[in-house]
């Protein structure tokens, strides 16, 4: 483990806490856009994070440790899984600590902890969330290994930063396990991300809500800390799908400043057409039933297994 | 690295005679509680910790051997300890420790039972026949043991006697029991071959010819999947883990279905030379089903020891699922990648045995504190017992399969063995085994999911019923135990090098490699090369606990720690009721809804004019009503057939006697 090995480490998780929230902003700035609506600052969820933190937290009156302490434990995960993906250098000494099978643990970490803390005030839409949420979980956590798998396979490692050397090196074309795994991987995320066809980001509507309705009792400091993590898990995400899937200008060997340099605009410009992508995918699809998920994601889960069927039998 | 460690033998031979020792003072004295309590259980604990130390040992010694004058006449018990006899044998002291703990601080005296004295001494012959079937080491030995086993659990299931349905959950128990030892007795008598010696050693020099190893696999994987609960042998699981008083649900789900596990391995990795692959395929298809088959009906039952005893179902589908893919892999001469799936089988089983422990002398507490094993009647418990709790919560993350605890290390060692799949090199076995993995997946998924029912239904939220205010914490006993039992977990989660290094012996002694010792160091989990995947559990527990540290401080410093109480916000609506929560049903029912031809369900919906409103649901195992139901009635019809010739009366039975001897002349003539 070298200096510049840590230094790089510091660099891309302050990259990943900068950029998170601008990431959010800037696909709610595109959503509004594409609805023709005036769209709202890029920095707003910055400043939501601001006013946040100065409040006053109220907390339910039979709150127990689970509730108080579930915010900094997911935050902490998200920060940790964003120490794992490269996003712009694959110099990460902390990835050798925890490959994409511990990245996927990380992220159910967070998920359990998040339910928990929903079912702990014990209201009726806590526990709805809570079940909601496990719902999507079971069937998304497959399918995103599935994925991870597909691209260990092909490199023949887990580790995320040898995962995503080997495939930026391999030549340009249109690999078929990977474009089953690009697919199964976007439905996977917008499950994950509580984004449209499962669940909508912008809904305070009882019924429909999932990822809302767990974190109806936060306030203040643990609000901001959750939403910033919720902006940390689509950084992740979507830092995922391009190390995976569009992996070119990345930072390789350890210490080259210069590379590092050349590959943080190209990572923003990655995220500006991604987060485009995103906000044009959820305002062409409808909300589904929640009984629907379930379908959508077992695609998504078939789609990950076709695409590891594929790699092993025709090795492409 | 071999050394010889005399006397690791005679002391578990040792401890063994002294848990019998403990179980007759016991017995002798069988209303003297105080005694019980505060000498003998704690005494066996102590015995038990001593048995980690002896098998720890033993672990890095040679095989120890001793033939003792017991038994019959020209037929004595042969024992012997290997590395896989410790190995276990560490399980059962790990496990047994905790539980005897707990125990002390557990039994009562009942009206409805067995007096605290007898179930001391079925405790211990319990704990004695275990250790006795792990260090077996001939075919007599084993089956008296193994037997010995089952009817001391037996009675320890049936130790509320008068209740009927645990009468009757104990009677089903002991029926499947004993179908798989006559089919473990047959797999004992293929394997001998011809020679009419019993021993394994025999055993292990024999070879089979022809049909023979199969069908002593077969039979060994019926004999040990009844004790087990590989589907379609799992129905006494649900029905005698509620049944038995919780330390003994500990034992049974944590320790002796690990018994069941050993005599898997020490048949077909041990006894059988053959490996064909295809026994390896048909356990993991066995074993994976069973995984699946035992989470989706953990996820929807409404008793929290059935609950447990399903996801015990789960974890022997994982561990036997582990074990067909090491015998693919042996079959196909990759020892290194057989050791990591046995590897992962085995470090499994001791984190079963830890963390299901912990869960059923948690429920244990609950129980004594609430006389209520519903789970739609607890909740909020966390206030009540934040002790019991706080150690749940561990067992419940470790068992859900989340980093950085015990659970996540073996999943991931079984998740990289199939992911070496690749280099076998039959295509159909390549193609089979993703769908393997996605199996898998699916099923610790799904573990998540019943963790967070189970430990969000009891300890978190508001209490369903007014009496649970009065719910009161573990005592001192219990809380050690817990204690104990979680802070294993964690250490088995964080050094998975260390437990690794101890299982490799094992690995070793079956396989002739090990995991260990392929790069990486002390720190990181590396079982091929770190270059291909890692794994340090230890770093990311600091990181993340300071990760979460420096957040807290930070926004304490720039902000401020104010925190204000108020009611629950839920939306802004007045009226909230516990009865509001999710029930356990309630918490079930997407699952109930996507796996629906699982189940066989009865339900009663209310209708709109009905003045008191009712919902009931009934989910029960299709493979009950398929397979046990048409059999049990076959089995009485033909009972009632036979039960024709027996007319009471003795004129008819000296006809009877009379047209045998006249059918044997017509025969001898």
């Amino acid at each position: 483990m070298s200096v510049t090995g840590v230094l790089s480490q510091l660099l891309q998780l302050a990259v990943a806490l900068v950029l998170a929230p601008l990431l959010v902003g800037w696909v709610n700035q595109c959503r509004a856009w594409l609805l023709g609506k005036s769209a709202p600052p890029l920095a707003l969820p910055y400043r939501t994070l601001f006013k946040l933190f100065h409040k006053d937290a109220v907390v339910a009156e039979n709150a127990s440790a689970v509730f108080r302490l579930t915010p900094y434990v997911v935050f902490g995960a998200m920060c940790c899984a964003a120490a794992i993906v490269p996003s712009l250098a694959t110099d990460l000494p902390f990835a050798t600590a925890a490959d994409a099978i511990a990245l996927v643990g990380l992220f159910a970490l967070a998920r359990v902890f998040m339910a928990l803390a929903a079912m702990d005030i014990g209201t009726a839409f806590g526990s709805l969330g809570a079940r909601r949420e496990m719902l999507i979980g079971f069937l998304a956590e497959p399918a995103l290994l599935m994925v991870l798998f597909t691209a260990s396979l092909i490199s023949g490692s887990t580790s995320l930063p040898t995962i995503v050397e080997t495939l930026a090196h391999r030549e340009a074309a249109l690999y078929p396990s990977l474009a089953f795994a690009g697919v199964a991987f976007t439905m996977v995320s917008l499950a994950e991300n509580a984004r449209v066809p499962i669940d909508n980001p912008a809904t305070h509507l009882e019924l429909t809500m999932i990822h809302e309705a767990m974190i109806l009792e936060y306030s203040a400091r643990h609000l901001a800390l959750l939403e910033w993590a919720s902006a940390l898990k689509l950084f992740n995400y979507s830092c995922i799908g391009l190390a995976l899937f569009v992996p070119f200008g990345i930072a390789e060997g350890s210490g080259d400043w210069l590379a590092i340099a050349i590959a943080t605009p190209l990572l923003v410009a990655k995220l500006l057409v991604g987060g485009a992508g995103l906000a044009f995918i959820e305002i062409v699809s409808a909300k589904m039933r929640i009984f629907r998920a379930p379908e959508f994601l077992g695609t998504a889960f078939l789609l990950a297994v076709l695409a590891m069927l594929v790699r092993q039998l025709l090795g492409a | 690295m071999v050394t010889t460690s005399p006397g690791t033998l005679d002391g578990v031979l040792l401890l063994i005679v002294a848990w019998l020792l403990i179980g007759a003072i016991g017995a002798a004295r069988p209303r003297r509680l105080g005694l019980i309590a505060h000498a003998l259980f704690p005494a066996s604990a102590a015995a038990s910790v001593a048995l980690c130390a002896m098998a720890l040992i033993a672990l890095s010694g040679a095989p120890q051997t001793a033939v003792l004058p017991l038994g019959l006449p020209d037929l004595p018990f042969h024992v012997r300890l290997d590395a896989l006899s410790a190995f276990f044998l560490f399980i059962l002291g790990a496990g047994s420790a905790g539980v005897s703990l707990f125990s002390a601080g557990y039994f009562r005296e009942s009206e409805s039972g067995t007096s605290p004295g007898l179930v001391c001494l079925q405790y211990h012959v319990f704990l004695a026949a275990m250790a006795m079937v792990l260090v077996a080491d001939d075919a007599y030995a084993f089956m008296v043991a193994w037997e010995t086993m089952a009817l001391a659990s037996f009675f320890l299931v049936t130790t509320d006697h008068r209740v009927p349905e645990i009468r009757r959950a104990g009677f089903l128990y002991l029926l499947i029991a004993h179908l798989g030892a006559i089919a473990i007795l047959l797999c004992f008598g293929v394997l001998q071959g011809s020679t009419g010696d019993y021993t394994f050693a025999n055993m292990r020099g024999l070879s089979l010819a022809g049909a023979w190893p199969a069908v002593a696999f077969f039979l060994a994987l019926v004999g040990f999947g009844a004790k087990a609960g590989i589907l379609p042998l799992h129905v006494w699981l649900p029905e005698a883990h509620p049944a038995a008083p919780s330390p003994v649900s500990a034992l049974m789900s944590g320790v002796m279905l690990k018994t069941a596990i050993y005599g898997l391995l020490r048949v077909t990795f041990d006894l059988l030379h053959v490996q064909v692959w295809w026994w390896g395929a048909i356990a993991l298809a066995l074993g994976l089903a069973t995984a699946l088959y035992g989470v989706v009906f953990a996820t929807v039952q409404s008793d929290m020891k059935r609950l447990l005893a399903y996801s015990s179902i789960e974890n022997i589908g994982i561990l036997v699922a582990g074990i067909g893919l090491a015998m693919l892999f042996k079959a196909y001469g990759k020892e290194l990648f057989a050791a990591i799936a046995l590897g992962a089988v085995l470090y499994h089983a001791l984190n079963h045995a830890i963390f299901k422990t912990l869960l059923f002398l948690a429920t244990g507490s609950v129980l004594h504190a609430t006389s209520e094993r519903s789970l739609g009647r607890l909740g909020g418990l966390i206030h009540r017992m934040p002790w019991v709790a706080a150690t749940a919560l561990i067992g419940a993350l470790a068992i859900a399969g989340l980093p950085p605890l015990n659970g996540f290390v073996s999943e991931w060692l079984l998740l990289q063995a199939f992911l070496f799949t690749p280099t076998l090199p039959q295509s159909f076995i390549n193609m089979l085994v993703p769908l393997a993995a996605a199996a898998l997946v699916l099923a610790a998924a799904l573990s998540a999911y019943v963790m967070v029912k189970f430990f969000g239904v009891v300890f978190l939220g508001r209490p369903r019923e007014a009496n649970l205010v009065h719910a009161k914490d573990a005592g001192r006993f219990e809380r050690v135990a817990l204690t104990s039992l979680a802070a294993m977990c964690v250490v088995l989660g964080v050094l998975p090098v260390q437990v690794i290094a101890l299982l490799d012996h094992v690995n070793r002694a079956l396989l002739g490699t090990t995991v260990g010792g392929h790069g990486g160091s002390w720190l990181l989990l590396a079982p091929i090369e770190p270059d291909r995947a890692s794994y340090s559990p230890l770093v990311v527990l600091c990181v993340i606990v300071a990760v979460t540290l420096v957040t807290m401080r930070v926004v304490r410093r720039l902000y401020h720690g104010r925190l204000r109480r108020g009611p629950a916000w839920d939306c802004g609506y007045p009226l909230q009721t516990p009865r509001m929560q999710d029930t356990a049903e309630g918490f079930g029912q997407p699952i109930r809804q996507i796996f629906e031809p699982f189940f066989r369900m009865e339900r009663h919906l209310p209708s709109p004019s009905d003045t008191e409103p009712r919902y009931a649901v009934k989910v029960e195992d299709r493979i009950w009503f398929a397979l046990y139901a048409p059999v049990a009635r076959a089995v009485e019809a033909l009972a009632r057939w036979v039960g024709l010739l027996q007319q009471g009366r003795i004129a008819v039975y000296l006809m009877y006697s009379f047209v045998t001897l006249l059918a044997l002349l017509w025969f001898a003539r």
